[in-house]
């Protein structure tokens, strides 16, 4: 066999080689046959395989470290330090991927790939989108995709996803990270409740793919993924968890927001995941209203292990509600301080010229895999995060 | 005054008039929701772990301490001797006081011990300090393991994750913050 490496250890007449799909010792078959190596050297070497490791016939050196290797903060380090951890975890992100694209694929979706850097991003009150410069006349990186897959939709692609990054300023933290790999998909002529099943079996189908079978350790024992999974509304899950009556809370919106960070969120998914609803109309986004309540937003989140996974809606479509609704974030945003922002005319024309009823999901890519690989941080899962850059 | 966007380990704050350091801290943000930092906090004074939610922007209060350079002299019984730099004043500090700090003293070290309302309530090692390794196995180990460190053991008890090449004798730089090996500095 023949076989590229890095030299890890050397001493003598072994070497440890090592890559991020594994590591095996090398022997020398005959005296000289291992050339003097440092440890960080690239190497080429030819031989037999045995069990655990080469016997090498011929092995060329490809390149010298310059310096004491690995130092503590090169990259080698970081993907290889403790158990390999991270390497694992990097190749476990290439077969999410994959899993993903293969579900969506075989239920007839068609992938696209809407601009990053778009002129109108979303005008969501709490989430901020990037600024960027020289890339006119686009001048803020997406939060999301959600209005370039809507013109899409109405121009007539009624089941798309979109699989890549989005940007969010100022959120970095053990869950967050401005730069994130999201799924964005949307289903022409279903239901929310279409949406929500079509999720869990999507997690199901691709926890199975990667760990053997769907489930996963969660802190209190076993995550069950197969569905159905439970719903319970908010107004219920601020009673059980915060312990306080859903009229005290609903109109107060920094109560709410505390009170779920504080006890609601980390109390979610705790056994198996579980889908929030009912969210109150203030609350919709770009969800329709329940026609036959309309109080409630046609909006459901689902939450795995106290970490939210995914935001769905019944897609709004009536383009006189949605200005309005863009119009009011605007004008919240404007009384925060917070950046101003255009209104995107062209995804308003896209909704006067009609949606197919269609119902949408975006998930946190980063965190599923978190989830299914058992790490605590997405910069343990994503290869070089903010704090690495 | 410091905001959210300052909280990290170890930042000294003030709540009612009592210091907190900050030993965890989580940002935490639903994703159409507000942002809030999540913290654990311990009380300089009592050693008692809170926690407590701020919103994002909100104002914390620096906490209002006396910092004073003190030199290691020596060990006696369960506690460590220091001398104020200035004003020549020695003062008896128990090693709980000191916790991880001890493994970072060696004859003369320079540390900064925190005074609130006159009483010294902790000690901060330099950043960095070089000490030499007394124990770690040879570089070369013939398992599979794909690890590139192996733990060794400093002059000072203090054990450290080094990189294979590292061998006994060395000295190394470490980082008291993290207790992590920064740099090889000499060789045996």
């Amino acid at each position: 066999m023949r076989l590229g490496a890095r030299v890890v250890a050397a001493d003598g007449g072994r070497w440890r080689l090592a890559d991020a799909t594994g590591s095996l010792e090398a022997r020398a078959a005959c005296e000289g046959a291992l050339p003097h190596a440092v440890a960080g050297a690239w190497v080429l070497v030819e031989g037999r395989r045995t069990t655990g490791g080469i016997v090498v016939e011929r092995a060329q050196l490809l390149s010298r470290p310059s310096r004491d290797f690995p130092t503590p903060d090169s990259d080698w380090s970081w993907l290889h330090d403790g158990d390999g951890r991270r390497a694992r975890w990097l190749l476990a992100r290439a077969a999410l991927l994959r899993a993903i694209r293969a579900f969506l694929d075989a239920r007839g979706y068609v992938e696209v790939d809407t601009p990053l850097a778009v002129r109108c991003p979303g005008t969501e009150v709490h989430i901020e989108p990037p600024a960027v410069q020289g890339l006119a006349p686009a001048s803020f990186l997406v939060p999301s995709p959600e209005y370039s897959m809507k013109r899409l939709l109405s121009a007539g692609l009624p089941r798309i996803y979109q699989l890549g990054h989005c940007f969010r300023a100022g959120e970095r933290g053990a869950l967050h990270e401005p730069e994130f790999t999201m799924l964005e998909w949307y289903r022409g002529f279903a239901s929310l409740d279409d949406m929500m099943d079509e999720t869990e079996a999507l997690v199901a189908h691709v926890a199975t793919a990667l760990c053997g079978r769907p489930c996963i350790e969660g802190r209190d024992g076993p995550i069950d993924l197969r569905p159905p999974w439970a719903r319970c509304t908010v107004a219920s899950a601020f009673e059980r968890h915060a312990g306080v009556a859903w009229d005290d809370v609903r109109d107060d919106e920094d109560r709410f927001w505390r009170l779920y960070v504080e006890r609601v969120e980390p109390a979610l998914g705790r056994d198996r995941p579980q889908w929030l609803t009912g969210w109150p109309a203030s609350m919709a986004s770009l969800a329709r209203l329940d026609p036959d309540d309309p109080a409630v937003a046609l909006r459901a989140e689902a939450y795995v292990a106290g970490i939210e996974l995914c935001n769905a809606y019944d897609e709004l479509r009536d383009p006189t509600e949605q200005r309005a609704r863009l119009l009011r974030d605007l004008e919240r945003r404007r009384s925060m301080g917070r950046t101003e922002l255009p209104v995107d005319e062209r995804f308003l024309s896209a909704l006067a010229d009609g949606l197919p009823p269609c119902a949408g999901n975006a998930l946190g890519v980063d965190r599923l895999l978190l989830l299914l690989v058992g790490a605590s941080r997405i910069a343990d899962v994503v290869p070089f995060a903010a704090e690495r850059l | 005054m410091y905001d959210t966007s300052d909280i990290r380990k170890n930042l000294k704050i003030q709540i009612d008039g009592v210091p907190f350091t900050v030993i965890e801290f989580q940002f935490v943000k639903p994703g159409k929701g507000q942002a809030f930092t999540r913290t654990k906090l311990r009380n300089m004074m009592t050693g008692a772990v809170i926690e407590r939610t701020f919103k994002s922007g909100e104002k914390l209060q620096p906490a209002d301490l006396e910092e004073r350079h003190m030199q290691y002299l020596y060990p006696e019984g369960d506690s460590y001797v220091f001398m104020d730099q200035t004003t020549y004043e020695q003062l008896s500090l128990p090693a709980e006081q000191l916790g991880d700090g001890r493994y970072y003293l060696l004859d003369g070290t320079v540390v900064s011990v925190l005074f609130f309302s006159g009483k010294p309530i902790g000690v901060t090692p330099p950043t960095f300090v070089e000490m030499k390794v007394v124990q770690t196995e040879p570089g070369f180990k013939g398992d599979t393991a794909t690890g590139t460190t192996k733990p060794a053991k400093m002059e000072t008890g203090l054990e450290v994750q080094v990189p294979l090449f590292v061998n006994e004798g060395d000295v190394l730089k470490i980082d008291t913050r993290t207790g992590e090996y920064v740099e090889r500095v000499g060789r045996r």
